[in-house]
């Protein structure tokens, strides 16, 4: 297995890389500096940190006013304060006037692990998808996240970035090329499209060698960027294999497998088969266990290509 | 003196019956609010703030936030007063394709410094505003303009331990305490009493004067900018309707437009 490491604490280097480079970033936390790993930033840049306390509504507004004076706020919190508890001072101080503010909200989906289902976010991207003209980046791993923040640093409006508390895999090397909206092509195939976002992704191309083994031949797209969606890799991978899978950490209602399902009912309908939460909240757990308990693993996804695939030759 | 002031009753007046004119057209909003903070705001638009209406977005002027943002005739009013845009735009209030929404829109009208409306919410963005100014070291002022109903929302209070927590001494809000909202007065929906002690507890410069005495309102205005370690709150005693006799202390004239004949009543009550 390749190294292991938590997006949120590729946030938190990324964080003091900008600070350094741009005196305009300032960073806003909720008490959770230590988990959200904005600590860095505080160590490096005290005068730039706010720590806001346990109020996130407060805090959301408080980063909309600092960027109507030309300031880049990044406010951080778990994803379920960010987008749950302050959701309507998301959507009317910062996504309605359309502030320059990014929201890198930490410890998103199951695995949270221990804390449990009223800790764990699975309804995020939905949420945040929702909100007009509001950039979604959904990391894949260390590189990805580090690019997505940069890249949030430089996007003019509103963005969300979801981000994790366990660690994942490296998959891309130092010359990976982020572009926002642009999903990437780890795998080419053309029986089955595995479409990944997130955590998810890694196990898309493990999938995708167990589906080798089988003689099925999966390509393998990262979704980093939920909104704006790239609808033409969607179509596109959808009309040469004929069939798409949806894997994501969060809830199927609502998030990407809702956003290709929305893509391809429009463009291009084929067999679609959705990874993922299926309407359930989650509870207590080592990360690992309750990814197998809730069945997003490799192997679900194995399954759900089958399915598909299945379903294609009717 | 006394002059400046005769002045800004004036401009008061007018801002008053610009609330009347463009409600009347509009067909609904909110006269009530906006008539009992028309004072504070004609004091802060043309005493005040150092603002420049052929450069809304100069860096150094002074920050306004209409908390209250229904109340957002009385802004819209002063800022075309201003000169931030033509007087006759006010009859577009609310209709489709004006730049003066029911409830300001940063992004669609100049001088507009925060999109409010929703309660609860401006004296966050007053507070960020003030960090961010004092960040870069200037010397620029934010006012916020709260409702008294409004300060019954729990993000209110969040930001009040803010901007103690912070010191910021670059921020003043006034607290439009005309004791009435929607469902009747604010003591019976749900009671905010006692205010003065509320936000002093919070860490705040409290001054408590008459809202609708110019010289308190100005006195209130340099006694805020001479506070230094915390923010002020100025909690103005004020009448909902003020100026309109049939509209003060009505609860009923929260959110209701007047129809013709009413209108020109009170334009006559505020020749």
């Amino acid at each position: 297995m390749t190294k292991k490491i938590a997006t949120r604490d590729a946030y938190g280097q990324e964080l003091v890389r900008l600070g350094a480079e741009n005196k305009d970033v300032v960073v806003l936390d909720a008490d959770l500096s230590k988990s959200t790993k904005t600590y860095d930033f505080f160590k490096n840049y005290p005068e730039r940190f706010f720590n806001m306390g346990i109020a996130e509504a407060n805090m959301m507004v408080t980063a909309a006013g600092l960027a109507t004076v030309g300031k880049i706020p990044f406010a951080s919190t778990f994803a379920m304060f960010a987008t749950g508890r302050a959701f309507e001072q998301i959507r009317n101080s910062i996504a309605y006037p359309r502030l320059n503010v990014k929201i890198a909200a930490t410890h998103a989906g199951i695995t949270v692990g221990e804390d449990g289902g009223s800790h764990q976010s699975i309804e995020d991207i939905a949420i945040m998808r929702s909100l007009p003209g509001m950039t979604v980046f959904v990391p894949a791993d260390a590189v990805e996240t580090a690019a997505a923040i940069k890249a949030a640093a430089e996007i003019k409006g509103p963005v969300y970035i979801r981000l994790g508390r366990s660690g994942v895999p490296v998959l891309h090397g130092d010359d990976f090329k982020f572009t926002p909206g642009e999903a990437v092509t780890l795998r080419e195939g053309e029986d089955v499209a595995l479409i990944a976002t997130g955590i998810m992704v890694s196990m898309a191309l493990e999938a995708a060698d167990i589906l080798a083994d089988e003689g099925i031949k999966a390509m393998v797209i990262d979704v980093h960027t939920i909104k704006p969606l790239d609808i033409f890799a969607i179509v596109e991978a959808a009309r040469k294999c004929g069939a798409v899978v949806t894997a994501e950490e969060h809830s199927i209602i609502g998030g990407l497998g809702s956003a290709v399902a929305e893509t391809l009912s429009e463009h291009q309908p084929v067999p679609l088969q959705r990874v993922g939460m299926r309407d359930t909240f989650g509870e207590s757990g080592k990360p690992d266990e309750l990814l197998k308990h809730f069945g997003l693993t490799a192997e679900a996804l194995v399954e759900a290509a089958k399915k598909a695939v299945a379903k294609k030759s009717r | 003196m006394e002059q400046k002031i005769a002045e800004l009753q004036e401009r008061a007046k007018t801002i008053r019956r610009h609330i009347i004119s463009m409600l009347c057209e509009a067909g609904s909003g909110h006269p009530g609010g906006s008539l009992s903070a028309a004072d504070m705001v004609a004091a802060l638009f043309f005493d005040t703030m150092r603002l420049d209406p052929e450069n809304p977005e100069w860096q150094g002027r002074d920050r306004f936030v209409l908390s209250k943002g229904h109340a957002a005739p009385v802004l819209y009013a002063a800022l075309a007063e201003k000169g931030f845009f033509p007087v006759e735009e006010l009859q577009t209030l609310r209709k489709l394709g004006s730049r003066l929404q029911g409830h300001p829109d940063m992004k669609k009208l100049p001088g507009v410094e925060m999109s409010t409306g929703s309660l609860g919410q401006g004296l966050s963005a007053a507070n960020g505003m003030a960090m961010g100014l004092r960040l870069d070291g200037g010397d620029q002022r934010v006012y916020v303009m709260l409702g008294d109903g409004e300060i019954q929302e729990g993000q209110v209070w969040e930001a009040a331990m803010a901007a103690a927590h912070y010191k910021l001494d670059n921020l003043t809000a006034f607290l439009d305490y005309n004791n009435l909202q929607i469902d009747g007065p604010v003591e019976e929906v749900m009671g905010v009493a006692p205010l003065a002690d509320k936000w002093r507890a919070f860490g705040w410069q409290v001054i408590e004067i008459d809202g609708h005495d110019l010289a308190q309102i100005l006195t209130a205005i340099e006694e805020a900018k001479a506070t230094k370690g915390k923010p002020t709150m100025v909690i103005a005693k004020t009448v909902k309707g003020k100026g309109v006799c049939f509209m003060e202390n009505q609860a009923g004239w929260h959110g209701n437009a007047p129809k013709p004949e009413q209108r020109d009543q009170a334009l006559v009550e505020l020749a």
